[in-house]
């Protein structure tokens, strides 16, 4: 398959970045941050989003969604990206939607899928135990009661974790903390008997939060897909999750680099314009290069996902690892070239370098991914 | 079935046949490849073979048409040969500047008659061609040279140098660029030549490089005479074929960090230096970069794979060869001192039959050229800034 776009999914690129640059600028987010929004993002934009199908990305045309593929959830988390629209769609119509869809039973997915297709469900995975991504260490108990369970543990940087309808929690039914087998994938309301949600407000002005599960009683038709076999779910799931975020990446790397490059335009010192000196532009050249790497491998990891759903993707840990560097890169230096305006809080790129260090962080950092590629390629 | 996967079936059934079980052990050193030429000499019966049948089938050039000596294939067809020829470990039968550079541009620029006269001999290895672009004072300002060619009626008379010519001294044909007009404006002044390496007047002297090999060599011209048949494009209009073929030439070179099948480097470290309990390399820092470059590697190879897509729907653009080149020839030279690293002090070894001769430490510093060759790194940069990114100056 080719490495490019194919034409309907430009015109959802191009769709979809219209649509947020109109109604979603980079001054919804500051708004948002600066009143200290309960919400965190525009309920509003949301439904309009959920309206144009982008909601149901990864839902089946039968519960509701446009079930379109990885590459289209990626097309829309780079115009995401590109202009830092604050939505639950990152925790929701990829975790939430891909996690329902592919595990669910027919009631869960009846039940949960058009509303979130709709834009009227909200889910948040809360998989993290440690400031630092291991999902393979999941210690949350999960214990067997009455034909039930009963959850006790907490987790970290659950993103939309205060507002939404459903957590989709990973526990542990049997085994050690590390054991691959044992982990089972539980449905919690938010506002169940013994949930107690600390929202944390982060960097990029984004909405994560704590979690901590004492004695939440839940009954077996809340646990989501096979008890005790949640890793392999979750594997493919996190993937294209993760690709997806690469994909964010890329939008904030390109847009970024944009803005950056119009300003080596424009400023002037020394009597010329300074995109006229060598030093800075060999540093955006070098960039440029990175980005359209990068670019290449992100598309072609989403392509495989959509290709062999069932099949583990080396690639994603590669799109992600470059995507996170490149991303770094691209936002310091936007900051760098932009001179003391780029510090201020004034000038927007101060707002792609902080989410470019979330989306970084989330599901797995550059490091995270590059220990990750060595593994699965048997080194 | 589609015609592609039946095309596919009979390219495997005749590569199956027609391929000598000898050519599809991988490339052990530079000996193993074939440059074809009059003064080439084969390895094997079977190297002689191998060059022989896909010459004949017009294969080893597939895309050119079948009327100059190639395969007439289409680009889909021409990567299902190359699919079929990596399953199945075939060697690439013939390599040389005349199919990578000299041929697309006689393709868009020759005559039909200097078409007819080249190609088909380029196509079936007969004829090895070198490069005369660079000279002493003419490095990356490449169109500063001073290599003359005076118009005498029907010929030209050439004098001056060329230097960093490939393999000068075993190609049998130079394209050459010669500077036909004083008066003009450096660029306007220049034009393309082809000419026998054999010419009286020609002389060639290999230079010993810091890996002890000689790719290179200082060509010399005193009065050579050069038909004026064999003037490519219009007289003065040298540049832009000198441009066109550099783009071939840079994707060449940065084509060289995917060429081949080598081993992945991690289970080289790996099986090199061992694994510890958790089965990672026994030596974490250099784990850490061999993934980094690795990850970096196929990147830069699905770019590759984009940039040839793009091109394919007419959204490529030219001077994105420039990102490859510059990106391939770092990447190539990261290669290398990783592989250093890996093979320690074994690396080292310059001499002996267990290193090949050096092979790794002779590579290792044979790759510093990459990023000097076709335009150094901060040539590549200079045009991206100018003609991707659009800044001034430069």
């Amino acid at each position: 398959m080719a490495i490019v776009l194919n034409q309907t999914q430009e015109m959802l690129r191009d769709s979809a970045l219209a649509f947020l640059r109109e109604s979603a600028p980079v001054a919804m987010l500051r708004k948002l941050r600066d009143t200290r929004d309960e919400t965190g993002f525009s309920i509003q934009l949301w439904k309009d989003f959920a309206g144009l199908g982008f909601a149901g990305v990864l839902i089946p045309e039968q519960y509701g969604g446009s079930e379109l593929g990885v590459v289209e959830a990626g097309v829309l988390m780079e115009a995401l990206g590109r202009t830092l629209a604050p939505t639950p769609f990152f925790s929701t119509a990829l975790l939430g939607a891909s996690l329902i869809s592919r595990c669910g039973s027919e009631a869960q997915k009846a039940k949960l899928l058009p509303a979130i297709a709709a834009g009227k469900h909200l889910t948040a995975l809360a998989i993290d135990e440690s400031a630092a991504h291991r999902p393979e260490r999941q210690a949350l108990r999960g214990a067997q009661q009455d034909g039930g369970y009963v959850l006790n543990g907490a987790k970290v940087f659950v993103i939309d974790g205060h507002i939404a309808d459903t957590l989709i929690v990973v526990g542990r039914t049997s085994g050690d903390t590390a054991d691959p087998d044992g982990i089972t994938l539980f449905l919690v309301p938010r506002g169940s008997d013994g949930v107690d949600i600390e929202r944390t407000v982060m960097a990029d002005a984004r909405n994560a939060a704590r979690v901590r599960f004492r004695d939440v009683r839940v009954d077996a038709g809340a646990v989501l897909g096979r008890v005790g076999g949640g890793a392999a779910m979750l594997d493919q799931v996190l993937d294209i999750a993760r690709a997806a975020l690469a994909s964010e990446l890329v939008g904030i790397a390109d847009e970024a680099f944009e803005r950056t490059l119009q300003y080596l335009k424009e400023r002037r010192q020394f009597g010329n314009i300074i995109g006229e000196f060598q030093a800075l532009q060999h540093r955006a050249a070098h960039l440029f290069s990175e980005i359209e790497i990068t670019r290449a491998a992100v598309l072609r990891s989403q392509q495989l996902l959509d290709e062999s759903p069932a099949q583990p993707v080396a690639l994603v840990s590669a799109a992600k690892a470059r995507a996170g560097s490149t991303a770094t890169l691209a936002v310091q230096e936007g900051v760098q070239m932009h001179g003391g305006i780029g510090m201020t809080d004034e000038f927007e790129i101060g707002f792609y370098m902080k989410r470019a260090c979330a989306a970084q962080t989330l599901l797995g950092d550059t490091h995270f991914h590059a220990h990750r590629w060595a593994t699965l390629r048997g080194y | 079935m589609d015609d592609l996967e039946t095309f596919r079936q009979e390219v495997r059934a005749w590569l199956e046949a027609q391929c000598p079980s000898e050519m599809r052990q991988p490339v052990r050193n530079e000996d193993d490849i074939c440059w074809g030429g009059r003064k080439f000499r084969f390895q094997s019966e079977a190297q002689r073979l191998w060059l022989t049948r896909m010459g004949e089938k017009g294969w080893t050039v597939p895309e050119w048409p079948r009327e100059y000596g190639g395969g007439g294939l289409s680009r889909e067809q021409a990567k299902v040969l190359r699919q079929e020829m990596q399953a199945l470990g075939c060697r690439v039968p013939l390599q040389s500047f005349g199919i990578w550079m000299l041929g697309p541009a006689l393709l868009k620029f020759g005559t039909e008659q200097q078409k007819r006269e080249h190609l088909p001999r380029i196509a079936r290895g007969e004829i090895r061609w070198c490069q005369g672009y660079s000279e002493p004072n003419a490095g990356s300002d490449l169109a500063s040279l001073q290599t003359r060619a005076d118009e005498r009626g029907d010929h030209f008379v050439v004098n001056g140098q060329k230097v960093w010519t490939s393999y000068a001294d075993k190609a049998d044909w130079i394209f050459c660029l010669v500077r036909t007009d004083f008066a003009a404006q450096k660029h306007t002044g220049i034009s393309f030549l082809l000419f026998d390496m054999e010419t009286p007047g020609v002389s060639t002297r290999p230079i010993v490089l810091i890996s002890g090999k000689s790719p290179f060599c200082e060509t010399f011209f005193d009065d050579v005479v050069v038909p004026r048949g064999n003037l490519v494009g219009e007289p003065n209009g040298g540049w832009t074929i000198a441009k066109y073929l550099l783009t071939h030439e840079r994707e060449m070179i940065s084509a060289i960090g995917s060429r081949g099948q080598r081993p992945p480097m991690g289970r080289l470290a790996r099986d090199t230096l061992g694994q510890n309990e958790r089965g990672e390399v026994d030596a974490p820092m250099l784990r850490a970069q061999i993934a980094t470059f690795e990850i970096d590697e196929v990147a830069f190879g699905l770019a590759g794979e984009r940039a040839v897509d793009l091109a394919r729907q007419g959204e490529g653009i030219a001077a994105f060869s420039s990102v490859l080149k510059y990106y391939g020839a770092e990447l190539n030279k990261r290669r290398y001192e990783l592989l250093m690293s890996i093979g320690g002090s074994e690396a080292l070894e310059w001499e002996s039959e267990r290193s090949q001769d050096g092979a790794t430490a002779r590579g290792w510093l044979r790759s510093k050229a990459n990023s000097i060759e076709g335009g150094t790194s901060e040539v590549q940069l200079n045009i991206v800034a100018k003609r991707l990114l659009g800044l001034p100056g430069a």
